[in-house]
């Protein structure tokens, strides 16, 4: 028998991605735990093992290849005693076992079978809310139906005359519900997605409200065209997995959350006295940063107003038992979100240790799916390049997101006299629908003297 | 009366209705099906079935014409109009009784009767008045109307049938002997179907259009090429031509037509009617329940409904194209509607047209004006008969296989043929359409060797330059 190697989901929700590197070749024996191939999604680079051993019969899928879906074959290994005219039979068990799968997809897509599948499925983005449908469906949070028909890495099915279509326009099929036999997407749906409404699905049990959600409110494509820029004037960077995702949930959370800043202005001297001071007397290699600092600071605020480390759904509130904070951390074409997991459970030479390993490898791209998401809060700093202040958008489903800007010298008044400090203006974005003014503010009530008073944060 | 009770009656047994109450059935529904003359319609009875019957007839006949061709020798060959009809008959029958095994089957009840509709509270009531004259009432959650269409007349102008001289298809299909002339009014696929029957049967047929080319709804192309076929085995065909008079005598009809501004006079022996359709929307009660009727037709949304609750309406009583599949369709959309199941609007675009004279016409889709006019930018391929090694084995080598595209996205917008066997052909396009493949999935579909169809495939390849055996 033949092992067919496939094309792994590096999260739950991932549904394609790119075979960025073959590390192995045809001919190649490779026993289980090798490293075979890297594969690159929207956010990460990650190494497939080969999980059986044998020789590699058959690489199915070139390196480079992008929207692999997961669970395609990309290769087959050959057993002990197998030759290439194995390879015969398994490109055989691969078609049927492509065909028998199509049904099943199908059910699950479909709206005949509707009831069982609907409850997975709504059970599944509820649960979840957008946190753990982050990388490619936080745009379509609405429609859980539709964003999770395809989370299962299930075919697009459409007609040759829909994809014709959604090529020459320039919309992406992947969003469209489609109304035909088995969902199929056909020229209908095309044709009502780019006069801008929501196809006309005319699902039996697909309750109206989440009919017309979708499309409407995703605006259209843009094309570079409708720029109406002179030849010659530009160029065009292709999108690339990060910039979607980023594109997609900002303007997502943009969209949806009702977010309002609130700004509070903390003077740093005793806590830059601190740092001077720990990192005199640290061991060799570690070097406490007023980030690392800020980030124990948050999380402790974050223990003290439970009520502010919190997400919305539409089931409720999810208050979150840890403080697990995510931090922005700039890369080379975007930026990426790692998280200090239980924040308010390390020490300051632990999340130091932690963030520096996880800044490291997220520059490289090489962080793990679960290093980078499901954080109940964030922080953002731009304070090292000299901004003033700023309000992030919130990194749903998280309730809120912490602006840093730059600790500087200011005048300020102490005793009713003039007094020079270092101070810095930080900005908490709020989802309102989670976090309202007072509770923001509780919560900024309760940093401001962990940050002034920064010996406290050492308990 | 427990009896009287159902989920749906449809009130019209013809490909419409038995085909809803089927699907109903099927579906779960205590259904019932009221008839007032013979299940099957109009399409079993008196239309589709026997005059194809008839046309079969008339190509063997044409045939035997053709023997010596074949290297066939057939002396004396003649036709005995009684059993050419009999027969006719003999198949229609055999076929509105397999429509009555069928509901049987499905546990459809039939009530033979006249049905009118009476006000209710859910769905009107269908009191229905059997052949002894007595009526009973029926009630039903929903009910379908499909009681179908019937030939159009125009009285003022004297374009009414009396049955003896003037015919309309009904007396065309069952003719007593044979008319030496006739005179065909209306070029549609019933005109043509008529008049190639009888001019192959040897009688002097002209066929008279009001519009500029006959089978206006054929594609130009087709027209032109159908116009040059009839000629040539001696139709008479006069286009633009207005009837103005026609009037009845002892030897037959004398009509005045008007063309071009001259008045013209023919004397037939007979005359057929086939200027159009109106629906049989009267007797029904519909106008005191307030169903709305749009010149003949009762007018419908897209699955059948007419807005008076619990009321349909499929098939020709809700108006063009009068044609059998299209109102066994419509039944079936209408009826998973009504059981709540995911349905859509029938694309008309995807009723594909047949026209069983000699030759053969059938067409799917846009033709190639209308595609230009709907804003489409077209590509078309076209095949001619005489390149198809088939073709040519049968003796059939005229006709034409045109394809119309979206020069843009590759949609097939519609396609056009004339010639042998077109009408059996046509459904590769109709699936292709439906499944809605470009000419890249057409293109790449093995057409078996050596068939007609090879033809669809090279039309196809013409549309963008690649041709391959012409």
């Amino acid at each position: 028998m033949t092992v067919e190697v496939l094309m792994p989901a590096l999260s739950p929700t991932m549904e394609e991605g790119t075979l960025s590197r073959w590390l192995v070749k045809e001919g190649d024996e490779v026993k289980s735990g090798d490293v075979i191939a890297e594969i690159e999604t929207d956010k990460a680079t990650m190494e497939v093992e080969a999980v059986d051993e044998g020789r590699v019969g058959k690489i199915l899928v070139e390196e480079g290849s992008e929207g692999v879906k997961v669970n395609a074959v990309i290769a087959v290994l050959l057993e002990e005693g197998e030759d290439e005219s194995a390879l015969k039979d398994a490109g055989k068990a691969k078609k049927e076992s492509k065909s028998s799968d199509e049904p099943s997809e199908s059910k699950k897509n479909g709206k005949d079978d509707g009831d069982d599948s609907d409850a997975d499925e709504d059970a599944d983005s509820a649960g979840k809310s957008t946190s753990g449908r982050s990388s490619k469906d936080a745009g379509k949070g609405k429609d859980p139906k539709r964003s999770s028909s395809k989370s299962d890495g299930s075919r697009l099915k459409a007609s040759p005359l829909a994809k014709r279509m959604a090529q020459l326009e320039g919309l992406d099929l992947s969003d469209l519900e489609g109304s035909g036999p088995n969902g199929r997407i056909v020229k209908r749906d095309v044709e009502a997605a780019l006069k801008g409404g929501a196809p006309k699905a005319a699902a039996k049990d697909a309750a109206p409200e989440t009919k017309a959600a979708p499309a409407k409110s995703e605006p259209g494509k843009i094309s570079v065209a409708s720029l109406n820029l002179e030849e010659g004037t530009y160029e065009v960077v292709p999108l690339d997995g990060m910039r979607k995702t980023i594109a997609r949930r900002m303007t997502a959370s943009f969209r949806d959350v009702p977010h309002f800043p609130l700004n509070i202005d903390l003077e740093l001297d005793a806590l830059l006295k601190l740092r001077s001071e720990l990192n005199a007397k640290a061991p060799e290699g570690v070097k406490v940063s007023v980030n690392d600092m800020l980030i124990r600071a948050c999380a402790l605020a974050l223990t003290s107003v439970p009520e502010s480390n919190a997400s919305y759904t539409d089931e409720g509130l999810v208050l979150h038992k840890h403080a697990d904070v995510a931090v922005a951390v700039a890369i080379d074409g975007g930026l990426i979100t790692p998280v200090i997991k239980k924040a308010e459970t390390k020490g300051l030479a632990k999340i130091a240790s932690e963030m520096k390993d996880l800044a490291a490898r997220a520059r490289e791209r090489k962080l793990k799916p679960e290093e980078f998401q499901g954080g109940t809060f964030s922080i953002s700093n731009l304070g090292m390049m000299g901004i003033k202040s700023f309000a992030s958008i919130i990194n749903e489903p998280q309730g809120m997101i912490l602006s840093i800007g730059a600790g500087e010298k200011r005048p300020v008044v102490k005793n009713d006299a003039l007094a020079i400090a270092t101070v810095m203006t930080v900005t908490l974005t709020c989802d309102h629908r989670v976090v309202d003014g007072a509770v923001g503010a509780k919560f900024l009530a309760a940093l401001k003297p962990l940050v002034e008073d920064p010996v406290t944060m050492l308990l | 009366m427990a009896d009287s009770q159902f989920d749906l009656i449809v009130i019209g047994g013809g490909p419409g209705g038995y085909v809803a109450a089927i699907r109903a059935s099927q579906l779960g529904m205590k259904t019932a099906v009221v008839e007032r003359e013979h299940l099957g319609g109009i399409c079993l009875n008196w239309g589709c079935i026997p005059t194809k019957a008839l046309l079969r007839t008339s190509d063997i006949y044409h045939l035997f014409q053709r023997a010596e061709e074949f290297g066939l020798k057939a002396e004396k060959v003649s036709f005995d109009i009684e059993a050419i009809v009999k027969r006719s008959r003999k198949v229609a029958g055999r076929l509105s009784g397999g429509v009555g095994g069928l509901l049987k089957k499905n546990k459809v009840t039939v009530i033979d009767g006249e049905a009118k509709l009476e006000k209710g509270s859910k769905a009107p009531k269908v009191v229905v008045k059997g052949k002894d004259g007595k009526s009973a009432t029926y009630e039903a959650k929903h009910v379908i109307l499909a009681t179908g269409a019937r030939a159009r007349t125009i009285p003022a102008a004297g374009l009414e049938p009396d049955g003896k001289t003037i015919w309309t298809y009904k007396e065309a299909m069952v003719p007593e002997a044979m008319p030496a002339s006739i005179l065909v009014i209306g070029s549609g696929a019933i005109g043509m179907e008529f008049a190639s029957f009888y001019s192959t049967l040897g009688a002097k047929v002209t066929v008279v259009e009001m519009v500029d080319r006959i089978l206006p709804a054929e594609d130009e192309e087709i027209s032109q090429f159908a116009k040059k076929s009839f000629e040539k085995q001696g139709l008479k065909i006069i286009t633009k031509a207005q009837v103005e008079k026609l009037e009845t005598g002892k030897a037959g009809a004398k009509a005045t037509i008007k063309v071009d501004g001259k008045s013209e006079v023919i004397e037939v022996e007979k005359v057929i009617l086939a200027i159009g359709i109106t629906g049989n929307v009267e007797n029904l009660g519909l106008e005191a329940l307030g169903v709305k009727i749009e010149r003949g037709h009762v007018v419908t949304d897209g699955y059948g409904a007419t807005g008076v609750s619990g009321l349909y309406a499929i098939g020709d009583v809700t108006g063009a194209p009068w044609l059998a599949h299209k109102a066994s369709h419509e039944g079936v959309i209408c009826v998973e509607k009504i059981a709540g199941l995911d349905v859509h609007p029938m694309d008309k675009s995807n009723i594909p047209g047949c026209t069983y004279c000699h030759p053969q016409i059938a067409s799917v889709g846009l033709t190639e004006a209308k595609a230009k006019e709907a804003g489409h930018e077209v590509r078309v391929g076209r095949f001619p008969f005489v390149g198809n090694g088939k073709a040519i084995a049968l003796g059939e080598d005229q006709g034409l296989i045109k394809t119309v595209f979206d020069k843009k996205t590759g949609e097939l917008l519609g396609a056009h043929m004339i010639g042998a066997e077109v009408t059996e052909l046509i459904q590769g396009y109709v699936v292709a359409r439906q499944l809605e493949t470009t000419e890249a999935e057409l293109m790449h579909t093995i057409f078996a060797h050596p068939t007609l169809s090879e033809m669809m495939h090279e039309s196809v390849l013409d549309a963008y330059g690649r041709a391959l055996h012409y």
